[in-house]
């Protein structure tokens, strides 16, 4: 087991210093820099101006002195300065971590309560009219774009209550809070809700056609303890990676939720911040969600371990 | 007895009533403006940006020496009034502009207003100060000011090169506040400390802009409000369902499209919205060094294949204005009346006419049904400027041209047309001011900046100065139209149409005036209250 976690670990930190390099590099090879941007907003262009500006910048430097810049700098944790805001980037993005953690964590937490129970009923119940309409509502969850769903919602809130579920930066109580971010994180959450449900039901079918199924039945074990106990128990390896994978796609997810609900988040800062080319801002939060993403990847392989001890021996 | 008991209650009630009116009738203090923003501005620095998602939630904050009149819809040169200054005058044959400024005017921070930050401010927009803005795209307004300089505390003279009418009009928008001398540009970009009605509390970028009252406004009894805040939201659907639901007590200024209009006077009848020109016209920008644009006959004939009247059906539902170079009467004051409009060519009201010429010179230039000429149509990756070209193109086929759009994203956007590389473009050119200098100089000027086709023509160069140093409007008007119309003919940058936009706001938001001929110059704020 240990020498599992040591490769594990050595191979995160490689992966890491690649999306370093790969997210650096790939940002210099768009066109156009924070420079040009605000020059072109002003719609002119003065060369000497735009020299200095470059200059002060430190976007002038060559590439491997800038890289070498920014990741010292990220390992001291010292993320520079915003060229837009001219604020310590960490300043400007730590307080936006809070409000995405709890839509994504409440997102995964419906995904995984709505997803997989139904996936299980819809397994046992299968070739029922009870099936068929959960997985027309797992496709319907797989084919909507979460931002057509949250304008849906938006306009039917107004339309039928004249209210606007769009996020309240200071909300007056527990439930205000928690009306703030369901409703985005049910919006973004119903497709993966969705994708889990169907994991769910195969891997359930799968099992419950094993040989042990048939022997704890006939040992009269209950259809909830066979069910829950002895068939989800051995189904939920391919959900849980699903669920892992799906935390990671989400912060794609969230951007345009976090757009159509105007919620000050990490994804729609990560957008506006590529937009002007912040690249103190772009690296380090990339490389923050990067850490997060290998580390979740991490975690879910250790969950494999304890789950399959199979994987603890051969490994 | 009972009857003179009910009348005399009918009497007071009668002028308790009438109080009450008088009352309910005036402004109100106190309440919070809510409106949300468009964008995030890349910071809070009006010197440095040229966008007038800025001049919204900062101009309030500011004040200029002279301010166009805040309740007027139309900016003229004789509705200019004091602001910092108690008054101006023009000297020595007009090449010196005085300003005797107010006394006891204190920043935000405490410290007093002096002319030395008057001279400070504009010593840096000439780029003559130690400190530097990080961008001054409006240095070129301050061409022909030689120096600033300053006579005590109250007084300060601009000393112009020549005289220049049209300074006072460039001092008086909302992009010419003043600002402190101890503060440095960098931080003005942060935290910005002016003298206005309302003080910067804080701008977290992408989120909001909160300002608050300035107690100690040296214009007694303003502003109204307690403070104004902007909550930042670039998804225009969102923005608008939230102004729809009552979320916000205005939306953003000139920014609810005609289409969108429609919706929202659908779903929420008692706001108040009106429409009005916003100055920004659409063009066509031809790269004229290369071929095939080269060739003034294929300039002509994309000219004459235009169909104004088209595009603003289509795209405003004829809510739009066809002029030249300058925003067209009413609104405007320096646009070519409509007959001396028709006489250029392509503005005829005979499109299937002026297609025919056009086809001719097609023709000439060698091209016709069995060889199109194949080009690409550049833009920025922007509704408002992605649209128009597609129409464009359309247009363009009925005279032998295959368009091919080539959507630009906006980093790359200039750069991509200072280097050339482009053949035909659509762009948008928005005008601060109504005033010919500033359009003229800043776009058609040989050399300038802003000329993004480089066109050059030494002689209408000539006109810009005359027409410039001329006191006398109507002859000035006269100047102005002749050169506005010599710049059409030589298809120097087609103007294709001046757009309307609508503003909306809730009804019990009182003392609010949208600018007819400018978008940039209305947001002082010091008189708009809430009824409520």
């Amino acid at each position: 087991m240990f020498a599992y976690l040591v490769r594990r670990l050595f191979l995160m930190l490689v992966t890491l210093f690649g999306i370093s390099v790969v997210i650096f590099f790939l940002l210099r090879i768009v066109p156009g820099n924070i420079v040009d941007i605000l020059f072109a907003a002003a719609g002119y262009v003065d060369p000497a101006d735009k020299a200095n500006l470059e200059k002060e910048l430190g976007i002038d430097q060559p590439l491997v002195v800038q890289y070498w810049h920014w990741i010292s700098g990220f390992l001291r944790g010292d993320f520079g300065y915003s060229y837009v805001s001219e604020k310590p980037a960490l300043q400007e993005i730590l307080p936006r971590i809070p409000i995405t953690a709890r839509l994504a964590g409440l997102a995964l937490l419906f995904s995984a309560s709505i997803g997989i129970p139904l996936g299980v009923i819809s397994a046992v119940k299968q070739g029922t009219r009870l099936d068929y309409a959960l997985r027309v509502v797992s496709l319907s969850g797989l084919s909507l774009p979460s931002f057509w769903l949250g304008l849906l919602i938006l306009t039917a809130s107004v339309a039928m209550f004249n209210q606007m579920p769009i996020f309240n930066p200071n909300p007056q109580t527990w439930l205000e809070a928690f009306a703030t971010y369901a409703v985005p994180a049910a919006a973004v959450g119903f497709r993966s809700a969705a994708l889990t449900m169907r994991i769910t039901r195969s891997s359930m079918l799968e099992v419950l056609r094993q040989d042990y199924i048939r022997t704890a039945r006939a040992k009269g074990a209950s259809d909830a303890a066979v069910n829950y106990h002895h068939a989800l128990k051995n189904a939920i390896l391919p959900v849980i990676t699903v669920i892992g994978i799906e935390a990671a796609f989400l912060i794609g997810g969230l951007i345009v939720t976090e757009t159509v609900f105007n919620i000050p988040g990490v994804a729609r800062f990560l957008v506006e911040a590529i937009r002007w080319r912040d690249y103190p801002i772009v690296q380090n939060l990339v490389m923050l969600i990067a850490v997060v993403v290998v580390s979740a990847n991490f975690i879910v392989d250790m969950l494999y371990a304890v789950f399959d001890p199979r994987i603890r021996y051969t490994d | 007895m009972r009857s003179v008991w009910a009348l005399a209650a009918v009497a007071a009630l009668s002028v308790l009533t009438a109080s009450t009116t008088t009352l309910a009738g005036g402004p109100k203090q106190g309440g919070i403006l809510r409106m949300y923003h468009r964008d995030s501005p890349g910071n809070a620095s009006i010197h440095e940006g040229a966008t007038y998602s800025l001049n919204v939630p900062f101009m309030p904050v500011f004040n200029n020496l002279v301010i166009y009149k805040q309740d007027e819809a139309q900016n003229r040169m004789d509705n200019i009034i004091p602001e910092l200054a108690d008054s101006w005058a023009w000297v020595n044959d007009n090449k010196t502009l005085t300003f005797k400024l107010h006394p006891g005017v204190k920043w935000h921070d405490g410290k007093p207003f002096t002319s030395a930050d008057v001279k400070c401010t504009f010593d840096m927009l000439m780029g003559k100060s130690q400190q530097k803005f990080r961008q001054n795209p409006r240095k070129t307004w301050y061409e022909q000011v030689n120096d600033v300089s300053t006579n005590g505390d109250l007084e300060v003279s601009f000393n112009l090169k020549r005289p220049q009418p049209s300074l006072l009009a460039l001092l008086a928008s909302g992009y010419t506040p003043v600002y402190p001398c101890h503060v440095s540009p960098g931080d003005m970009r942060t935290h910005p400390i002016g003298t206005g009605p309302f003080k910067f509390v804080e701008f977290k970028a992408n989120e909001s802009i909160k300002l608050t009252r300035n107690p100690d406004y040296w214009r007694e009894g303003r502003p109204y409000l307690d403070g104004i805040e902007f909550t930042i939201i670039p998804n225009r659907s969102t923005a608008i369902l939230a102004f729809v639901a009552g979320k916000f007590d205005m939306a953003f200024p000139t920014e609810v499209s005609i289409p969108l209009l429609k919706d929202v006077k659908s779903q929420a009848p008692n706001a108040v919205c009106v429409v009005e020109p916003n100055n920004v016209a659409t063009n066509i920008i031809v790269n004229s060094s290369a071929p095939p644009f080269d060739n003034i006959d294929i300039r002509r004939a994309m000219a004459l294949s235009l169909d104004r009247k088209a595009f603003i059906s289509i795209m405003f539902e004829g809510q739009g204005d066809v002029g030249g170079t300058m925003l067209p009467p009413p609104n405007g004051l320096w646009g070519m009346p409509k007959e001396m409009l028709e006489s250029i060519p392509g503005y005829g009201p005979d499109v299937n006419a002026n297609r025919e010429e056009a086809r001719k010179l097609m023709q000439k230039a060698g091209y016709g049904p069995d060889k199109h000429l194949a080009v690409k149509v550049s833009t920025r990756n922007i509704p408002v400027y992605r649209d128009p070209a597609v129409i464009l193109i359309d247009q363009l086929k009925s005279i032998y041209i295959d368009g091919e759009l080539d959507v630009v994203e906006t980093a790359n956007w200039f750069p991509k047309i200072a280097r050339k590389d482009y053949m035909l473009g659509l762009n948008l050119t928005g005008n601060a001011v109504d005033d010919p200098d500033q359009s003229f100089y800043e776009n058609y000027s040989c050399g300038s900046e802003r000329n993004y086709t480089n066109y050059c023509n030494k002689e209408i160069e000539k006109l810009f100065d005359v027409q410039s140093q001329e006191t006398d409007v109507n002859k000035r008007k006269k100047l102005v139209w002749d050169i506005d119309k010599k710049l059409q003919e030589d298809v120097a940058r087609p103007i294709i149409f001046h757009a309307r936009t609508g503003s909306c706001w809730q009804p019990y938001v009182k003392g609010v005036t949208v600018m007819s001929n400018s978008s940039y110059n209305g947001y002082r704020y010091e008189d708009v209250w809430m009824d409520k």
